[in-house]
């Protein structure tokens, strides 16, 4: 019990995971599909602190490394092209693509700039009106109001040289397609709080009626943790298929409709595909018809991107939750947060660096296995 | 990117975009207010690449702060210092 004192409140911990046990009669699989939740749970050990029988299943919840590789592949096709300055949030300058990443092509002299937000981006693209500017629009739907205003407020002021390469995705549809897997050993989901201070719950009050899943919104603190497993189990336990929602002190049940109008008025919803997964229909954003002028996908063509992931990276499995960091072989060894192979190595809030940073061993050299 | 900086507002402007200006823990960033319309100087909010997403109160800021600075390079990566 070494990590429990590491908690803020030890003693709450401590009667939260007593609870829990209590509770507990039957085995069970929770996924939490946040790649804050994944870091906490695994620094914490919170996963091997549960009553032997609880599972956590680690979901697709970490936004850089669900990007597709060929957005990745785009992104670096576009940023090499002279005359433009390719931007974008800095966690995505690693990413490895088939051929290199977006920190490659700054290297060899292409315009490749970190921003903090895509307001900054339009800012750019305002200041050299003789460049084209494109931002790299991903993630979840924490960051789409973002994009979603950068563009309103480009197209509003008149920057036409700004432009978005667009690979949103959106949560619900990835629950949804991780359910209808018939190899699904999912029972239980922690919605990512974040996630949900935007959208709300509602999205999630269909899928737990129909596949009969409880969902509880949750943080990423470790007593919050604790509390949206227990909550979890309790609904488990009694048959009982609910949202609810452990993140009150953020979250209400309607979301930030001002941020979601936004998003409406910007983007439209599409397919998408998710690094490791493959497609999911209705699963992500790209930009609606009347903004299509801001597309950097039309804007640069770049067709016949060929792409392919690094042979040992079993990164796919470890983003559906099928397998565990510590099952690839190249885990720690020849792949580190310094020489990443895949993307879920590269992100703090992935699966793969979420175990290095708390210090897993890999299989070959751990002992209880 | 994904996860979210709670900081304190200390500055509030109005113009074509509502802006301001949060202080996170001593690092001053211009973050986006449009969809906080009622936070104010002195709120604290939750902010996601620039833009204030929920208002919070000081102790949820200082718990979800503090989970920040344990991931390696969040903070940094949500306040868009270079990796
Ligand atoms: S450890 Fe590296 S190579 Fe293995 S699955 Fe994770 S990212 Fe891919």
């Amino acid at each position: 019990m070494k990590y429990l004192d590491e908690y803020r409140d030890p003693e709450l911990a401590r009667r939260l995971l007593a609870r829990l046990r209590a509770t507990t009669t039957r085995p069970w699989a929770i996924m939490e599909v946040c790649g804050g939740q994944t870091h906490t749970l695994v620094r914490q050990g919170i996963d091997e602190l549960l009553p032997a029988g609880i599972r956590m299943i680690h979901g697709p919840g970490c936004p850089v490394c669900v990007t597709p590789l060929e957005m990745i592949d785009k992104a670096v096709a576009i940023a090499a092209l002279p005359g433009v300055i390719f931007t974008s949030y800095g966690d995505m300058l690693r990413v490895p693509g088939t051929t290199g990443d977006l920190l490659a092509v700054k290297a060899a002299g292409g315009d490749v700039r970190v921003v903090y937000t895509p307001l900054d981006a339009v800012r750019i693209a305002r200041e050299n009106p003789d460049r084209e500017v494109v931002f790299f629009a991903v993630g979840f739907e924490t960051t789409a109001p973002a994009n979603a205003m950068a563009v309103l407020h480009a197209a509003a002021t008149g920057v036409s040289n700004f432009s978005v390469l667009v690979s949103h995705v959106l949560v619900p549809p990835a629950i949804t397609a991780i359910l209808d897997d018939p190899a699904n050993q999912v029972q239980g989901f922690l919605a990512a709080g974040h996630v949900c201070a935007v959208m709300g719950w509602t999205e999630y009050e269909p899928i737990a009626a129909r596949y009969r899943v409880p969902i509880v919104v949750t943080g990423f603190e470790p007593l919050d943790l604790l509390e949206g497993i227990l909550m979890t189990v309790r609904q488990l336990e009694s048959g009982r298929a609910e949202v609810e929602n452990q993140y009150a002190r953020a979250v209400r049940r309607s979301g930030n409709t001002a941020a979601q109008d936004a998003v409406r008025r910007a983007f439209r919803v599409t397919t998408r595909t998710w690094r490791g997964i493959g497609d999911i229909p209705a699963s992500g954003l790209a930009l609606v018809p009347e903004l299509a002028g801001f597309d950097a996908d039309v804007r640069f063509a770049t067709t016949g991107v060929r792409t392919a992931e690094h042979p040992e990276c079993i990164s796919g499995a470890i983003l559906r939750g099928t397998a565990l960091p510590t099952d690839c072989a190249a885990y720690g060894v020849r792949c580190t947060p310094r020489t990443p192979l895949g993307a879920p190595m590269v992100s703090a809030e992935g699966t793969c660096a979420a175990f290095h940073h708390a210090g897993r061993r890999p299989l070959s050299t751990s002992e209880e296995r | 990117m994904c996860l979210g900086i709670p900081g304190r507002i200390t500055e509030v402007r109005d113009g074509v975009l509502r802006m301001g200006t949060v202080d996170f823990d001593g690092i001053r960033r211009e973050v986006c207010l449009a969809y906080t319309p009622s936070a104010d100087v002195g709120d604290y909010v939750v902010v996601h690449v620039g833009f204030a997403i929920s208002q919070v109160d000081e102790a949820e800021a200082a718990k979800t702060l503090a989970v920040l600075s344990a991931i390696p390079g969040a903070l940094a990566s949500e306040l868009g210092e270079d990796a």
